[in-house]
C-alpha cells in the first residue's frame, strides 16, 4: 500500500519541511537592487528534496509557497507558486543519486551535479515558467515578467548555490557514518 | 508574531462551515479570478467577497498589518508595469487615448490607467477570500476534512503537521536568532553581500539540524503508534458536510461557471470600453 511505499519519516518531513519553509518567508536577504530579495528559504526548499526525493519536494514548494503567501502576504500568486514545486520536484529526482543521508554529498562530483540540476531546474521554474503563467493568468507585459524572472533565476541560484551546497554537505557529513570523520587540526 | 494571519474561534455560519466547504470555495474563487479579465466579474468578485468578509466578523487588526503589505507591493508591481510597458493597455485593447504627455515621448493613456485598474481589482479579488479561509478555519478541522473529500489520508495528515508546528519552528527560529546575536553576529543591513550570506547560514544550520531532529523525533512517535498501518483513520475534528455546505459549494460552482461563460461569452476574457 502506498504508505509503505512512502514512509513514515516523509510524510513528517513534508509538513515540518513545509512549516520550516513557510516561516523561513519573511527572511530575506536584500541584495542592493531595490525591491529584490534572495530568499535562503529556497535553500530549505533545495535541501528537503535532495534528501526525501520529488514528492517531499514538490510538497514543500507548492504548500510552503501557497501557505506562506497567505499567512504573511494575505494573497497567492499562483503563477509563482507552481514553479516553486517544479523546482523542487527536478532537483529531488536526484535525490538517490546524491545520497546526502548516507554521506554521499561530500564528494565533488555529486556536488557538481546538484549545482547543475539546480541551476536548470531554477531556469525553468523562474525563466521558463513563472513568466509565462504571469502572462497567460494576469496578461502583464511580457518584458517585466521576463526581467522578474531573470532577477528570482540569479538570486535563487545564489541561494542554492552557496547556501543549500553548505547545508547539504553539513548534515551529509554529520549524518553518514563514521568515516566522514577526520582530525581537527 | 503580529504579521501573521491565524484562525481565530467565533461563532459565525462561515466558521461552522466544514473546512472542504471553504477550500472549495477558495479554489473555484481563484480560478475563476485567474481565468477571467472581465471588469465586471472582478468588481462583482470584489462584492461578494467584502460581503463574506463582513459576515465573518473578522476583524480589521486582525489583517490590517498584512493589508498594508499587500497594497505596499500591489502599489509598487503597478508601477512596474507601467515602467515597463507603459502602452501594454493599448496593445490589449487595440486603441491610443492620449491623456497627458509625463516626459519625453512617454504619454499617459486611458487603456494603460483601464488596464493597471484591472490588474489591481483582479489582485484585490483574492484577499478576502484568502484572508477569510485562514481566519475561520480551524486547522486541525481542516486536515480532517481534507482526507473526507478524498486526499490520501498520508497527505492530509503532513498538511495538519505543517499547520501545527509553524509555530513551533518560529520559536525555535527566535531562538535561534536571538542566540546568533547575542554571540555578536549582526543581522542587519551594513554587511556585504557575501557576509549577508553567511551570517543567514549561521541560522540556517542550527534550524535544519534541529528540524532534522524533529522529524526523527515525530516520526519515531508516530511509527510506534502505528501510523500508516490501516487504509484509513478516524479523525477527531471530523466535520461532517451539512446543508450549508453543500448550499454554499453549489453556489460557488454556479458562479464561477456563470462568470466564465459571461467573460468569454465575446471570445475574449478582456471588457473593452473603449
Amino acid at each position: 500500500m502506498e504508505i509503505k511505499k512512502f514512509g513514515i519519516r516523509e510524510v513528517v518531513a513534508m509538513g515540518i519541511g513545509t512549516a520550516l519553509f513557510v516561516v523561513l518567508t519573511t527572511v530575506q536577504i536584500p541584495c542592493g537592487i531595490p525591491n529584490t530579495y534572495l530568499q535562503p528559504r529556497m535553500a530549505v526548499l533545495a535541501f528537503f528534496s535532495a534528501i526525501f526525493g520529488p514528492i517531499v519536494g514538490a510538497v514543500v514548494g507548492l504548500l510552503g509557497h501557497a501557505l506562506g503567501d497567505a499567512i504573511f502576504y494575505g494573497s497567492v500568486w499562483w503563477s509563482w507558486v507552481f514553479p516553486e514545486a517544479v523546482t523542487g520536484i527536478l532537483v529531488g529526482c536526484f535525490a538517490k543519486k546524491f545520497a546526502v543521508q548516507e554521506g554521499g554529498f561530500i564528494t565533488a562530483p555529486n556536488i557538481i551535479l546538484f549545482n547543475i540540476v539546480q541551476i536548470a531546474a531554477n531556469a525553468i521554474a523562474w525563466i521558463v515558467a513563472a513568466p509565462i503563467l504571469d502572462i497567460v493568468v494576469y496578461a502583464e507585459p511580457a518584458k517585466k515578467v521576463f526581467s522578474q524572472g531573470v532577477v528570482a533565476f540569479v538570486g535563487n541560484i545564489i541561494v542554492i548555490g552557496v547556501l543549500g551546497t553548505l547545508v547539504l554537505v553539513g548534515y551529509s557529513k554529520a549524518s553518514g557514518n563514521s568515516q566522514g570523520l577526520k582530525k581537527e587540526d | 508574531m503580529s504579521r501573521m494571519i491565524s484562525y481565530q474561534e467565533k461563532d459565525t455560519w462561515i466558521h461552522r462551515l466544514s473546512g472542504v466547504t471553504k477550500l472549495i470555495f477558495l479554489m473555484l474563487w481563484c480560478i475563476t479570478s485567474a481565468l477571467t479579465y472581465d471588469t465586471m466579474v472582478l468588481v462583482i468578485m470584489i462584492l461578494i467577497g467584502a460581503s463574506i468578509y463582513a459576515v465573518s466578523r473578522t476583524e480589521w487588526k486582525q489583517v490590517s498589518t498584512v493589508f498594508k503589505t499587500i497594497l505596499f507591493f500591489m502599489v509598487l508591481n503597478l508601477v512596474f508595469i507601467f515602467i515597463f510597458a507603459p502602452y501594454e493597455g493599448c496593445g490589449i485593447y487595440g486603441s491610443r487615448t492620449e491623456m497627458v504627455r509625463l516626459f519625453g515621448d512617454i504619454y499617459l493613456t486611458k487603456e494603460q490607467l483601464f488596464y493597471e485598474l484591472n490588474v489591481m481589482i483582479k489582485y484585490f479579488t483574492v484577499i478576502p477570500a484568502v484572508f477569510i479561509f485562514l481566519v475561520t478555519t480551524d486547522p486541525s478541522e481542516f486536515a480532517a476534512s481534507l482526507n473526507l473529500v478524498g486526499v490520501p489520508y498520508s497527505f492530509a495528515y503532513s498538511v495538519a503537521i505543517a499547520l501545527r508546528y509553524i509555530p513551533d519552528v518560529q520559536d525555535d527560529f527566535i531562538r535561534i536568532r536571538n542566540a546568533q546575536e547575542a554571540r555578536g553576529i549582526e543581522m542587519s543591513g551594513k554587511a556585504s553581500l557575501k557576509d549577508r550570506l553567511i551570517r543567514t547560514s549561521s541560522i540556517i544550520f542550527p534550524l535544519l539540524f534541529s528540524t532534522m531532529e524533529r522529524i526523527d523525533v515525530v516520526s519515531n512517535a508516530m511509527e510506534l503508534r502505528g501510523f500508516g498501518k490501516k487504509k484509513k483513520r478516524s479523525w477527531y475534528a471530523q466535520r461532517k458536510l451539512m446543508r450549508n455546505d453543500w448550499i454554499v459549494i453549489i453556489g460557488a460552482v454556479v458562479f464561477s461557471i456563470a462568470a466564465l461563460i459571461y467573460t468569454f461569452y465575446d471570445g475574449n476574457r478582456f471588457y473593452n470600453p473603449f
